[in-house]
């Protein structure tokens, strides 16, 4: 088996008194898409910041592979290189479009800005991948010059996974990218992410509450309360057989439609 | 300078200052020292000078200094003049390329007084050229010193609110930013609209504001001869490009950098070259375009036959 693309070990973080992330461990090997669910307040945006290297634990360490196979401690590196990993080979989805974009500047240029900021300087090549990836996340490029605040919802968050994927990143932080969505609009992100996701090879860290949207795209599945991880393993084995009380309790609030 | 040998302060930088004992000699205003700073204050920018110059374009902050006019009027560039000026200078102070405005008399009037130095307007005759908004046409020289005033040094500020980011975002030369507003340009008005304080990466490693002077001027900012120092009063920050440094204007690879000129000859001398102001001549439309420097204009005047002239 290859060696994991992103690990951590022990990640500890506390937030005063409360502990938001208590001794958390975790690997997510190439291509997998992994979920981490659980109810508010159980740590999981905080986990994923942390691991994404926004957030610095106090206890522990990340480790990620390179595509040349040198393995970096994300905690360790220098703030040029996180932010040259964290524009090229990651990838952050926020859950309000409006974090991820930026409101004053076309389509286009949202698109366009990941390439812009590593190196891209030829306006033809870079429109022509902003059209080509308004096409694949469904969006008329008739609208490349038009302003994100006049997309609705959905489209503002397709726009915001057109301009993380446009540099072609290995691994993808998604905060509930389909949280404030109806359910129509919802399904197709869904549709589109999973599609995006073979595709591509990516390699997807979901953070949802959402227990449908981890069943449709996750491999594996972690369930996380009060900072701990409290299960792990397949979807469909989480799901259908859960074993700690408080995913059964997760599994058992799910409504059927 | 009066002829008597200053006592010297012990400091080294007082090459140039020494102390103010002179009661009007050379036409200079007595109770002020030379240059009108005093010297520890000179000393401040002149080492702030000195980062400047080690690291081209890399904006140094210093301690700007209240002066005897309003910020935007030209307070960091009196300040850099004040530093480097010495009584063997000959200063040419320019405003939007004339040299006979309010703004470019008072502060020429005010050197001459406070430092008792010779000033000229003529760009080949001058040591120290203070300017704002224009280069002057005529091509600077080696040993020049063309000083800029700059009213916002930091070339990211529309497109990013928080200073502290842009801070960070110069010390990783992380300019996506700037390129993205390019782009948006490109997008909306088929071409690149700034006409002025065009960006420019300096050396290859910072991006720079080049204070407002018009895109036109932005070549001749390349490779330069003289040594260009940009002091901004008001943000406290002094940059610089020394001589013979590359300074590129930004751009994309399939829309190169356009410098923008009026498409029309001087009216008064005829240059199909130089950078033009287009005047209203009434007000029924009546118009023409002179040429905004007025040293050059005036200079292929006289060198011309009088026909064009009015």
């Amino acid at each position: 088996m290859s060696p994991p693309l992103l690990e951590a070990r022990g990640l500890s973080l506390r937030y005063g008194a409360v502990p938001a992330l208590d001794d958390v461990a975790l690997s997510i090997w190439p291509g997998e898409v992994v979920a981490i669910v659980g109810e508010s307040g159980s740590g999981k945006t905080t986990l994923l910041r942390v691991l994404s290297g926004l957030l610095r634990p106090e206890a522990g360490t990340v480790l990620y592979r390179a595509p040349a196979g040198a393995t970096h401690a994300v905690h360790d590196m220098g703030e040029a290189a996180l932010r040259r990993l964290q524009r090229t080979d990651w990838g952050f989805v926020h859950q309000n479009p409006r974090d991820g974009l930026r409101l004053g500047i076309s389509a286009g240029g949202n698109i366009g800005e990941r390439l812009m900021a590593t190196g891209a300087r030829h306006y033809g090549t870079i429109r022509g991948a902003a059209t080509e990836w308004l096409k694949r996340v469904e969006i008329d490029p008739a609208r490349i010059d038009g302003l994100p605040r006049t997309f609705s919802g959905g489209m503002q968050q397709r726009l915001q996974i057109a301009r993380t994927l446009v540099t072609h990143p290995r691994l993808v932080f998604m905060d509930e990218p389909t949280g404030g969505l109806d359910v129509s609009v919802q399904a197709r992100l869904l549709d589109l992410i999973r599609a995006l996701v073979a595709d591509l090879g990516l390699s997807v860290l979901l953070v949802t509450h959402d227990i449908a949207a981890a069943r449709l795209l996750a491999h594996r599945m972690l369930v996380m309360r009060q900072g701990r991880v409290v299960e792990e393993g397949l979807t469909d084995r989480v799901l259908d057989d859960p074993q700690h009380e408080y995913t059964q309790l997760l599994v058992a609030s799910v409504l059927a439609a | 300078m009066s002829a008597v040998p200053a006592a010297r302060p012990a400091e080294d930088a007082a090459a140039e200052g020494g102390e103010d004992r002179s009661d009007g000699s050379a036409g200079r205003l007595a109770g002020y020292n030379l240059g009108y700073l005093d010297e520890n204050t000179k000393r401040m920018i002149r080492r702030t000078l000195l980062k400047a110059v080690a690291i081209p374009g890399h904006q140094v902050p210093f301690g700007s200094r209240e002066m005897p006019l309003p910020y935007g009027w030209g307070t960091g560039g009196i300040q850099v003049t004040a530093a480097v000026i010495g009584p063997e200078d000959r200063l040419k102070v320019i405003d939007q390329g004339a040299d006979d405005t309010t703004n470019a008399v008072s502060i020429r009037r005010f050197f001459a007084r406070v430092a008792g130095v010779a000033t000229t307007e003529r760009t080949r005759e001058a040591s120290i050229i203070q300017t704002r908004h224009r280069i002057p046409e005529t091509p600077l020289r080696e040993g020049q010193i063309i000083v800029y005033q700059v009213p916002m040094p930091e070339p990211l500020f529309r497109l990013e609110p928080r200073v502290a980011e842009t801070r960070r975002m110069h010390a990783l030369a992380d300019y996506g930013l700037m390129h993205v507003k390019l782009y948006e340009d490109i997008a909306r008005h088929g071409q690149v609209a700034i006409s002025y304080n065009y960006p420019v990466m300096v050396n290859g490693r910072y991006l720079m504001a080049p204070s407002p002077i018009p895109s036109f001027d932005n070549p001749k900012m390349d490779r330069m001869p003289a040594l260009q120092l940009f002091g901004a009063g008001r943000e406290k920050r002094i940059y610089a490009v020394p001589p013979y440094t590359a300074v590129k204007s930004l751009d994309f690879e399939d829309h190169p950098f356009q410098p923008v000129r009026a498409p029309a000859a001087c009216a008064l001398c005829g240059s199909q070259e130089s950078y033009l102001d287009e005047v209203v001549t009434d007000d029924r439309g009546g118009r023409i375009f002179v040429c905004s420097d007025t040293d050059y204009c005036h200079t292929r005047q006289a060198a011309q036959p009088r026909e064009a002239a009015e």
